[in-house]
């Protein structure tokens, strides 16, 4: 990005040079401000292209932001910037490279498949789609997470996850791995997993103590129906990221289930 | 000649096509209200409105209403300035009244509103996310010495770090009540409630009965001039000792604990003799200047193996350096009394026009002590009129450690302050010692009750430190940063460190 | 008539606001160009919004190694002749000069940006009977407080910053970075909610060598402000970096508290923690927490603490700011986003969020640490010299 001596630009911008090849469309991103890199893409997708590839990735915000269509693909080369996906409806979008934070915000439909780390507050009020992550996640994934109608959110993290893992989650499925992670001497989880969670459902490969968890939910072994009905979510997992299925299932899972749809009731007092 | 002037405060009506006649009232009333004859006949002239009657009425039919009789307007001449007028030429008495000051002077946790965050910094949320009310009440030192433990990592040095402290889950506790002034059944309730809640009770200068020593790790013992019910046991029992200098309802004056309400119990846990008064003098004479009450203090840490002591003062006029010399001389709390605080029985002059608001008084002695660099040293624990949680968090927001509740753990056991308390009759069973009337507190249902009180408060105080963005009750302590007054005058303002709504 | 500012006195209130930050530090000392810096602060435009940007480099001045260096800024020629004579009394000026800039669009309002290497007279020195630090605090202070329009951005040996308003990728052009060499520098991206008008405002905020760079907004402002009054300190700026600086100053210098525990006091553990931990350690914690608690920084943060031995970052116990790490090689490098240090370093050894509350901390080999050892001044004399405010004669006697 450097454009010479003195002349440092984080980006420019400037419209990215587009690239066409049949059905499909490159991007070079490179130092391209996020609006006129997202510009092209919508463009790309209003013209009924449905495989769109992103170069020279670093930190661009709001890739597939607000981008609603079903059966459009978009691989991004690089570091997803902020808000990957946020409010999208339908699109599949891949990462090669990490993400940052507030992936799957508000999101509806369609899948995130990121083949490295991402940050914190992941699928913030996620209603819809799945988002599998091969590594580790920060704080707060899956906060909110919520079901409606057959609008089932899912999301996988790979690697360890740290405090509040599943807050206030009120619907959906999210899964947590612990096997591709650079924190191996670290618990799987953090603190406050499932704190206020009133819905859904979460699964770790693994133990979790019950001082690590909200007082809102239940703590069981995933039994055998439960883990027939996590396994096709986990072989597609397995499939998008090249992890080993039999080696995600040699490990027992927990599920963390809430007591109650209405953990607050006793708490208020009418006047 | 009429028997008196003063005509009876209350009307009781009763509607006697509802009325079961079952007698319940005149067996509940503790003032000797009501005359069963067929009916129940109500004297008004002994009513005091504390409504135990109407809430045990299983008909629902008696109201108490105010008697409205008309007096020619006279703002000078209030009709309870006449009234007092007429009792005093009637008796020649000290007129004698009960619970705290209800004169309408500025109640300023009335004028000060609380900030929340918006965008700049996120608020918390208090359900979700952990929201520590945990407090220390005691001695802290300046700074934390420390070594290398030898394995890459560090310990407390020797000596250092904080010890003797009281541990409280939440920053509230119960004030000082004395067993005779209150029933033992009130005091087992609050006991109770104290462990359950992981804070103190206070045995207030009466002794510890026997029947608490279970919950003796929750209990403050408290010395009081009349030194009643202390001797080492007392002292070796308590988890903290608290030095009583006065209190906000009648600073400067002793007490006086009737002799017939010293029955065997009450008795034996003051260790006098049954039917004689207890009398607490109006200064403890071994105090009579600063260098003594170091003298006491100490004393009492000698004596405890070096628990924390704290004294309780009523908030006077130059409080501050009153505070600033108690905290020399090694009181490891300081307990502040407003001028609005409870008692059992108080001259109601004394109540009424003597100290000053529990909110200037936090406010100087926070800021004296910092100016002194010597915050640190001594907890501040606020009273005198703590009515909610919003009191609470604007009285910590001022800068007290803690607040202590007596008024308001009473309401929770049913007190109507209906202001009555020095007669003995308390038809709630509270400040009482007729065993007819004390067995209407069950020590179970008052600990419940005074632990949902503290709960409830607990939670409040929670929603409103995430609503301020942070998660931890010191991070509201002392930051006045976080109140804004309205309708205060400017000197006040300075006073009380607080800058106006829209500044 | 004219005014000059006073220029400590950017605003009576609290500042609001949120920002981005940088730090990268070799600890081999190996030199790297203030373009990394640049570059990814450059990548996290978006986190500030024009009004203040800025620089701190170390290991800058290897031709003045042993020389305190004066980064100034001046309103007039006033303020840069009373300054001056105040250097000639306290110090030999080995080499006074303009710093060199370019013009940059977007740049305006520039101050008269004056640098100095400077040597205490050793003669007054030894009169004095002070360190070497607190004579220069003590000049720092002195101009500060009794220059009009004169303010000392920095007095570090070998270091500088290079600080003002505009987007921080601006004010590094304008101060020509890329001739630079450093083997720290930290940078910074302002997003103050009012509109400061000052270009010593921006951030880092720097007392001799220590720099300060803060992205957040401490929620726990007003008793960490007044808990600092209790020591001395004249929180006058109304910033939490300022608070933030004045609390290390206070744990690590005077109270000697260890880098790690003084992390661990302004970012407590939860008691729910503290509660799990081994006897000595929760002990330790208990009376950490205890004792520090009115110093706590609660509220989102993250901070980078540059200084000569290295840099520590340090984020706010439940991770409420970002802040990405990463190591490659010697190199060590934080950042609010990942994408700045992919940009400065695309395939580091090991990239990581830190946990919240953990500091990351790089060590310069060779350098000492921590810090300010040969300080001595009072909390006092330190608030004035970083704020311009004069010390004022009630102040009571601490007995700390």
């Amino acid at each position: 990005m450097s454009m010479g001596p003195g002349v440092v630009e984080g980006y420019r911008k400037v419209a990215p040079v587009v690239t066409r090849d049949g059905g499909s469309v490159t991007i070079n991103a490179g130092g391209i401000y996020y609006r006129q890199m997202n510009e092209a893409i919508r463009a790309a997708v209003a013209d009924g292209t449905t495989h769109i590839v992103l170069d020279n990735v670093n930190g661009q915000r709001y890739i597939g932001t607000g981008v609603s269509a079903k059966g459009v693909k978009i691989d991004v080369h690089g570091t997803a910037g902020n808000d990957l996906a946020m409010f999208m409806d339908g699109p599949t979008i891949e990462v090669f490279g990490s993400a940052q934070d507030g992936v799957g915000n508000t999101m509806n439909a369609g899948k995130v498949i990121i083949h490295g780390d991402a940050g914190d507050v992941l699928g913030y009020g996620m209603r819809g789609g799945s988002v599998y992550v091969h590594g580790d996640v920060g704080y707060r994934v899956g906060i909110h997470m919520k079901a409606y109608e057959n609008l089932v959110p899912i999301m996988v993290c790979g690697g360890k996850a740290r405090d509040f893992f599943g807050e206030y989650m009120a619907g959906g499925i999210l899964v947590l791995l612990g096997m591709n992670t650079q924190f191996a001497e670290q618990p799987l989880v953090g603190s406050f997993v499932g704190a206020g969670m009133h819905g859904g459902v979460i699964y770790l490969r693994g133990q979790v103590e019950s001082w690590q968890c909200g007082k809102e939910v239940g703590i069981t072994e995933a039994t055998e129906e439960d883990m027939a009905a996590l396994k096709p979510l986990l072989a597609d997992y397995c499939e998008t990221q090249g992890t080993d299925l039999a080696e995600v299932l040699s490990v027992p899972f927990t599920k963390l289930a809430p007591f109650s749809h209405r953990p607050y009731g006793k708490m208020y007092a009418p006047m | 000649m009429p028997v008196s002037f003063i005509q009876p405060e209350f009307k009781v009506k009763i509607d006697y096509d509802k009325c079961h006649k079952c007698g319940r009232c005149v067996q509940q009333c503790g003032w000797g209200v009501y005359n069963f004859n067929e009916r129940p006949i109500p004297d008004d002239s002994k009513c005091r409105a504390c409504h135990r009657c109407v809430t045990y009425c299983p008909a629902h039919c008696i109201s108490i209403e105010k008697n409205q009789l008309a007096y020619r307007d006279n703002d000078n001449w209030s009709p309870a300035a006449r009234k007092a007028i007429w009792r005093q030429a009637e008796t020649g008495g000290v007129l004698l009244t009960s619970m705290g000051n209800p004169l309408p002077y500025t109640r300023i946790f009335d004028q000060l509103l609380l900030d929340a965050c918006q965008v700049t910094n996120p608020s918390i949320d208090p359900l979700r996310e952990p929201m520590e009310l945990r407090t220390f009440i005691g001695h802290k030192p300046d700074s934390v010495g420390v070594e290398p433990d030898g394995q890459g990592g560090f310990r407390l040095a020797e000596g250092e770090g904080l010890q003797n402290n009281l541990t409280l889950n939440t920053p509230i506790l119960f004030s000082p009540m004395s067993y005779g002034s209150v029933s033992l059944n009130v005091h087992k309730s609050l006991a109770m409630a104290a462990q359950r809640l992981g804070t103190f009770m206070n045995t207030g200068e009466g002794g510890l009965h026997a029947d608490l020593y279970p919950y003796q790790d929750n209990v403050i013992v408290q010395v009081a001039s009349g030194r009643f019910g202390v001797n080492q046991d007392f002292l070796n029992r308590g988890a903290g000792i608290e030095i009583k200098i006065g209190q906000g309802a009648k600073p400067g004056i002793g007490g006086h604990l009737p002799g017939e309400k010293i029955n065997k119990e009450v008795s034996s846990t003051r260790m006098i003799p049954q039917g004689t008064d207890a009398i607490s003098p109006a200064p403890h004479h071994d105090i009579y200047s600063i260098e003594d009450l170091r003298q006491l203090i100490y004393a009492l840490k000698e004596a405890s193996g070096y628990k924390p002591v704290g004294v309780k003062i009523a908030a006077v006029h130059n409080v501050a350096a009153i505070a600033s010399g108690i905290v020399r001389a090694g009181a490891d709390y300081i307990y502040l009394d407003g001028f609005k605080g409870g008692t059992g029985a108080a001259p109601q002059v004394i109540r009424d026009h003597i100290g000053i608001p529990i909110e200037i008084a936090i406010a100087v002695v926070d800021q004296r002590l910092r100016d002194e660099g010597i915050r640190n040293w001594a907890s501040i624990i606020a009273a005198g009129s703590i009515r909610s949680s919003a009191d609470v968090a604007k009285a910590i927001a001022l800068g007290a450690d803690a607040v202590a509740i007596g008024s308001a753990s009473l309401m929770a056991l049913g007190c109507h302050l209906c202001q009555s308390c020095h007669t003995g009759c308390c038809s709630w069973g509270i400040t009482t010692q007729k065993p007819e009337l004390t067995r209407r507190i069950d020590p179970e249902w008052g600990a419940e009750q005074l632990t949902n009180l503290v709960h409830a408060w607990s939670h409040e105080l929670q929603e409103i430190l995430g609503a301020l963005g942070v998660n931890a009750i010191e991070s509201l302590r002392g930051s006045r940063e976080r109140l804004r007054s309205l309708g205060l005058d400017e000197q006040t303002n300075k006073i009380l460190g607080v800058k106006p709504a829209g500044m | 008539m004219i005014t000059r500012p006073r220029y400590a006195e950017e605003s009576p209130f609290k500042i609001h606001g949120g920002c981005g930050l940088m730090g990268i530090c070799d600890e081999s000392g190996t030199l790297m160009s203030g373009e990394d810096a640049i570059l990814a602060m450059a990548v996290q435009h978006d986190r500030g919004n024009g009004l203040g940007g800025g620089f701190a480099g170390y290991g800058i001045y290897p031709e003045f190694p042993d020389h305190f260096a004066f980064h100034m800024m001046y309103h007039d020629i006033q303020a840069k002749e009373e300054s001056e004579a105040l250097f000639d009394e306290y110090f030999l000026v080995d080499l006074a000069e303009p710093m060199p800039t370019r013009p940059v669009k977007g740049i305006t309002g520039a101050p008269l940006l004056w640098r100095y290497f400077l040597t205490p007279y050793p003669n007054k020195l030894e009169e004095s009977e002070m360190s070497a630090e607190d004579y220069v605090v003590e000049a720092v202070m002195t101009i500060n407080s009794s220059v009009d329009g004169a303010f000392v951005a920095s007095s570090g040996k070998n270091m500088g910053v290079f600080k003002g308003v505009g987007y921080p990728e601006e004010i590094g052009h304008y101060f020509r970075l890329e001739e630079y060499e450093g083997y720290t520098w930290t940078g910074h991206n302002r997003f103050p909610t009012n509109t400061p008008g000052w270009w010593g405002g921006a951030h880092p905020f720097a007392l001799l060598d220590w720099t300060i760079v803060h992205n957040g907004e401490i929620s726990s402002y007003g008793i960490n402000s007044r808990y600092l009054e209790q020591f001395g300190y004249k929180c006058t700026l109304g910033t939490d970096t300022e608070v933030a600086a004045y609390l290390f100053d206070l744990l690590l210098r005077r109270h000697k508290l260890p880098l790690e525990l003084a992390c661990k006091a302004l970012a407590s553990p939860l008691w729910d923690e503290i509660d799990r931990m081994p006897a000595s350690e929760q002990a330790l914690m208990r009376s950490l927490r205890a004792v520090y608690g009115p110093g706590m920084l609660n509220g989102p943060f993250a901070i980078v603490l540059g200084l000569n031995g290295g840099m520590v970052a340090l984020n706010d116990r439940i991770k409420l700011r970002p802040l990405v790490a990463a190591r490659k090689g010697s190199v060590v490098m934080v950042a609010s986003e990942e994408s700045a240090i992919r940009a400065v370093i695309p395939d580091p050894d090991a990239l990581w969020m830190p946990k919240a509350g953990e500091p990351t901390i790089a060590r310069v080999k060779g350098m000492d640490w921590p810090i300010h050892g040969d300080l001595h001044l009072s909390p006092e004399d330190i608030s004035c010299a970083v704020t311009g405010t004069e010390v004022s004669c009630d102040v009571v006697e601490v007995n700390a």
